[in-house]
């Protein structure tokens, strides 16, 4: 699809929202929107993607009261707002559209949160993804780095990078809109996803990617969209099977399972955005033990955090219903550079080898 | 021997005067700032007594003003029947000196402890004498007296008596000076506040320093002033009977016959049968252990409860209600008298009210006021019953939070009047957990629980109709324009909407660009006649139609329009101006009408 066909869509789906309010105005009825239920207990595994998506459960959105009548009137002015910005070919970024809404008095909004799960609820709406809307996320996205030769489109002409050769140390950051890359060809024969930049920056210090031909993926903490996206896309269209490296500790397990199932937030993209075939490495509360890591005491926060994984359908799986109960037993945490008081090279000579091995993806 | 005869040198009575000089916490005088607070009380209380029982409304007036760095005047003025001249030196110059103290009937004073106490505690910080003026009545003058008490004897002394002109007729005022401070100005004032709540025919006029302070009564009627009566054959001791039949010439029978309450002569028979003793005898002949099987007799007949209509004087639903609503602003207020009751023969009756909202702050635990035989109790609020009554209920059953006590924008009030109030101590702060007074106080909070619960929940529903109205009839338009301009079609008329929604009177105010306008609907399915009520700094002389008359006043304008609508049919007003201000609908039921402002 050409970018004026894409962009005549996205236009044509917001103004349908539109429409179907004026059509139950004009027919005497108080304008209403339906919308999947956000909450951990709607969202359901789909077999046929192998992701997680929301389920039946459906609450309808009514201008009876103040409050829902006023998110209405908000969504009506965001819609007139990108509306108009399709129609003048501009784009914008979450944080201006807050701002701009200061114009909008009674439809401003208090917080960016509110802003964003209200695009969040029009790419629900019109089955599209924010950046169709040309809406583009603040949050910059991860890189890359890795035996991977990509093409990117640029505002300023195409460009041709190898994640090796034409790179800094820092590696290829990945653009907000991912589709605008497209994949040349590499050498790899797995990705890893690593949470953090010391982590990231040991394994291309130690030359684990030269090494074992892998591909770095830094998440930067819990994973931009577009970073999801890139991995979606190394897993799918390259056949290369993806790990995920993290701390030992609950947040560090929602980054992995926001990769591999789809997070909460966006189950409604859960199949553009997930990577179901993703393994968890480590840390494992089981090599907190086996490996004698240093470790903190879990606070109060971490163990609720755990015991609401517990009643995650995305960790309802022997093998994390043992790992959590055994860290609940444990009381400890460690994080991944926890590996050094072995020495800087154990982790890339003794624990990734061991652990990959026994994966089964080296 | 010789130690005894040593110790005996040093044995003598001791005054009541020096032993509460020694004691003044027991008074109430336990530290400077409580003593003006205590004294005002005294002195506040005995003016409202005496008013009561001449049957006059009570003026009454109460100035402190500072005379030195730390001294300070007290002065309280009431429009009483006055004292006779002969009895001024003992009622303030005397402890335990007063009228009331044999008496079995609801008052404030009893003991005729309270003023005196205030004098010897003045002579004792600064060594100032009281002065006293009173005036019986128009014929006589007016008498000054400057007294002191002499505290190894408990008698008057009268430096200074003198006749003089006085502008009020009748009246009594004293003045005493003491050191103190003006840490308590709050508290005393909370305290008239207070009294003139439970005293809603009375005026007070406070000046605190200059600083002048007027609570109004509400109501024109003097209480009638309670009767004493006969000691009721449950409630009397021991001694006392030893005391009254001593006194007596009389025979058994005529005896309990006629100096007890609800005696009749079958009731004297049943105890004098089972007293085993004869009907005939002289009660003054009776000895000790007869008149014990008498008093055991006495509490196993069964007889009525004392008439308490006739020795209580509750304040009244209504009254507590005005009297409440007057110094505190409420948007709730219920009272409740509750019928008398009785423990260990004396007559009591529990009144409580319950208010919601208005000033009261919205956080924190719930307002107070605790009240016996119309005194407010000001301190040692967790000693006390009522507060333990208080937190013993489940407030979280009738809507409000509970830590202990109920939390949010309340106010509890609980008056207990009783010939014999049961205070935990003799400066009468806190009342004493008595099962049968506990029990009703409960009884009563539960009741009133219950209508604050009804309250609550109406207040509820008009809110989410509220908040309903605004939606439909506010921000639907809006969703309109902006729906209409992104489809790029004509504007929707929302109205069919609001009125299949609403099915009410609707009136809407809006200003845009200079321009206010107000339309009304009339949704209902019937013919309704209002008068539309728009208050705001708008004069509006362009206004069409006109108003049917206008209102200035301080630069606001009152526009009034009366209208009549068939139903399904608008009216309109619009006029040059800058919104903002009220509007009203008024002739219409509150569940048949909704206002908007969307200038808001």
């Amino acid at each position: 699809m050409s970018k004026q066909e894409m962009d005549a869509l996205a236009k044509e789906r917001l103004v349908d929202i539109a429409r179907e309010w004026y059509g139950q105005m004009c027919d005497g009825l108080v304008p209403f929107i339906r919308l999947p239920t956000r909450t951990k207990q709607n969202i359901e595994y789909d077999d046929e993607n192998e992701v997680w998506k929301y389920g039946e459960r459906e609450s309808t959105r009514s201008a009876t009261s103040e409050k829902s009548a006023v998110h209405l009137l908000k969504m009506a002015y965001v819609i007139g707002f990108l509306k108009q910005q399709l129609t003048e070919n501009r784009s914008s970024t979450l944080r201006e559209l807050y701002y701009i809404s200061e114009g909008w008095k009674r439809a401003k909004f208090a917080a960016q949160d509110e802003s964003n799960l209200l695009v969040e609820d029009l790419e629900i709406l019109t089955d599209m993804q924010r950046e169709a809307f040309h809406l583009r996320p603040e949050e910059d996205g991860a890189s890359i780095f890795g035996p991977l030769r990509l093409r990117e489109s640029t505002r300023r002409g195409v460009r041709e990078i190898h994640c090796q050769e034409d790179v800094g140390e820092a590696g290829y950051p990945i653009p907000n809109n991912v589709d605008a890359i497209e994949f040349l060809g590499h050498d790899a024969r797995f990705v890893i996803a690593v949470e953090t930049g010391g982590m990231y920056a040991r394994l291309m210090e130690n030359g684990f990617d030269e090494e074992y031909r892998a591909i770095l993926v830094h998440l930067k903490g819990q994973p931009a969209r577009s970073t999801r996206r890139v991995l979606r896309r190394l897993n799918e269209s390259l056949g290369l099977p993806v790990v995920v490296f993290t701390d030992g500790d609950p947040w560090s397990y929602r980054i992995y399972a926001s990769v591999a199932y789809g997070s909460i937030k966006s189950a409604h993209m859960s199949e553009l955005l997930a990577t179901p075939q993703a393994q968890f490495v480590g840390v494992q509360p089981s090599d907190i033990s086996d490996y004698n890591l240093p470790a903190d005491r879990l606070t109060e926060q971490d163990i609720n955090a755990l015991r609401a994984e517990l009643t995650d359908p995305r960790f309802a799986t022997d093998y994390w219903r043992h790992q959590i109960n055994l860290q609940l037993e444990m009381k400890l945490k460690s994080e991944q550079q926890a590996f050094a008081s072995r020495g800087l090279d154990f982790v890339t000579k003794e624990y990734l080898p061991t652990r990959l091995a026994e994966m089964g993806v080296i | 021997m010789v130690v005894a005869e040593e110790l005996a040198k040093q044995q003598r009575s001791i005054s009541v005067a020096e032993f509460f000089e020694k004691n003044k916490h027991l008074l109430g005088f336990d530290s400077p700032t409580r003593g003006v607070i205590t004294t005002v009380k005294e002195a506040v209380d005995n003016a409202l007594d005496a008013c009561e029982e001449a049957g006059v409304l009570p003026d009454i007036f109460v100035a402190i003003r500072r005379v030195d760095s730390d001294v300070f005047r007290i002065t309280v003025e009431d429009n009483g029947p006055g004292i006779v001249p002969e009895n001024v030196p003992y009622v303030f110059g005397k402890l335990l000196y007063g009228s009331r103290f044999h008496q079995i009937r609801q008052s404030r004073g009893q003991q005729g402890i309270g003023i005196s106490a205030a004098v010897l505690y003045a002579q004792l910080t600064t060594g100032t004498p009281a002065v006293v003026v009173s005036r019986t009545g128009a014929k006589g003058p007016a008498h000054r007296f400057e007294l002191m008490i002499r505290t190894e004897t408990n008698e008057p002394d009268i430096l200074a008596h003198e006749e003089i002109d006085w502008d009020r007729m009748h009246g009594t005022r004293i003045e005493i000076q003491f050191r103190s401070t003006f840490a308590a100005k709050k508290r005393l004032l909370d305290y008239l506040r207070y009294t003139a709540i439970v005293n809603p025919h009375a005026r007070i006029t406070a000046d605190i320093d200059g600083e002048v302070t007027i609570f109004e009564r509400v109501s024109g009627e003097v209480p009638p002033c309670p009767k004493a009566i006969h000691p009721h054959p449950h409630g009397i001791e021991f001694g006392s009977l030893k005391r009254i039949a001593a006194g007596s010439t009389q025979t058994l029978g005529e005896f309990l016959v006629s100096n007890f309450s609800r005696v009749g002569k079958k009731t004297a028979d049943e105890i004098i049968g089972i007293a085993q003793l004869k009907p005939t005898r002289k009660v003054r002949a009776l000895d000790a252990e007869d008149l014990k099987r008498l008093l055991d007799a006495m509490q196993r007949v069964k007889i009525p409860a004392p008439p308490a209509q006739q020795c209580l004087s509750p304040i009244g639903e209504d009254l507590i209600c005005r009297g409440l609503e007057k110094e505190i602003q409420l948007d709730f207020i219920k009272a409740r008298t509750r019928p008398s009751t009785v423990f260990s023969g004396h007559s009591f009756i529990i009144e409580a009210a319950i208010g919601y909202g208005g000033r009261l702050p919205a956080e924190g635990s719930a307002l107070i006021l605790r009240f016996a035989n119309r005194v407010p109790l000001l301190y040692q609020q967790g000693a006390c019953a009522i507060t333990n009554c208080i937190s013993e209920v489940n407030w979280k059953n009738y809507g409000l939070g509970q830590q202990g006590l109920p939390v949010g924008p309340v106010l509890i009030m609980v008056h207990v009047a009783s010939t014999n109030v049961p205070f935990t101590s003799e400066s009468k702060d806190a009342i004493a957990s008595i099962p049968e007074i506990e029990r009703e106080i409960v009884l009563v909070l539960q009741e009133l629980g219950r209508e604050l619960k009804t309250y609550l929940s109406r207040r509820a529903r008009r809110k989410q109709q509220d908040d309903r109205a605004r939606a439909i009839c506010s921000i639907i338009p809006e969703i309109a324009a902006k729906v209409s301009e992104i489809v790029e079609l004509p504007p929707i008329d929302t109205s069919p909407i609001e009125g299949r929604i609403m099915r009410k009177l609707v009136a809407k105010k809006q200003t845009t660009e200079g321009r206010v306008r107000i339309d009304v609907h009339n949704y209902t399915a019937q013919e309704l006649a209002f008068t539309l009520y728009n208050l705001s700094s708008d004069e509006a002389k362009d206004a069409e139609p006109r108003p049917d008359f206008v209102d200035a006043l301080d630069g606001e304008y009152n526009k009034v329009w009366r209208c009549r609508l068939a139903p399904g049919a608008a009216w309109q007003v619009t006029y040059s101006g800058t919104g903002g201000g009220t509007l009203d609908l008024r002739g219409v039921d509150d569940a048949v009408k909704v206002v908007v402002d969307l200038d808001v």
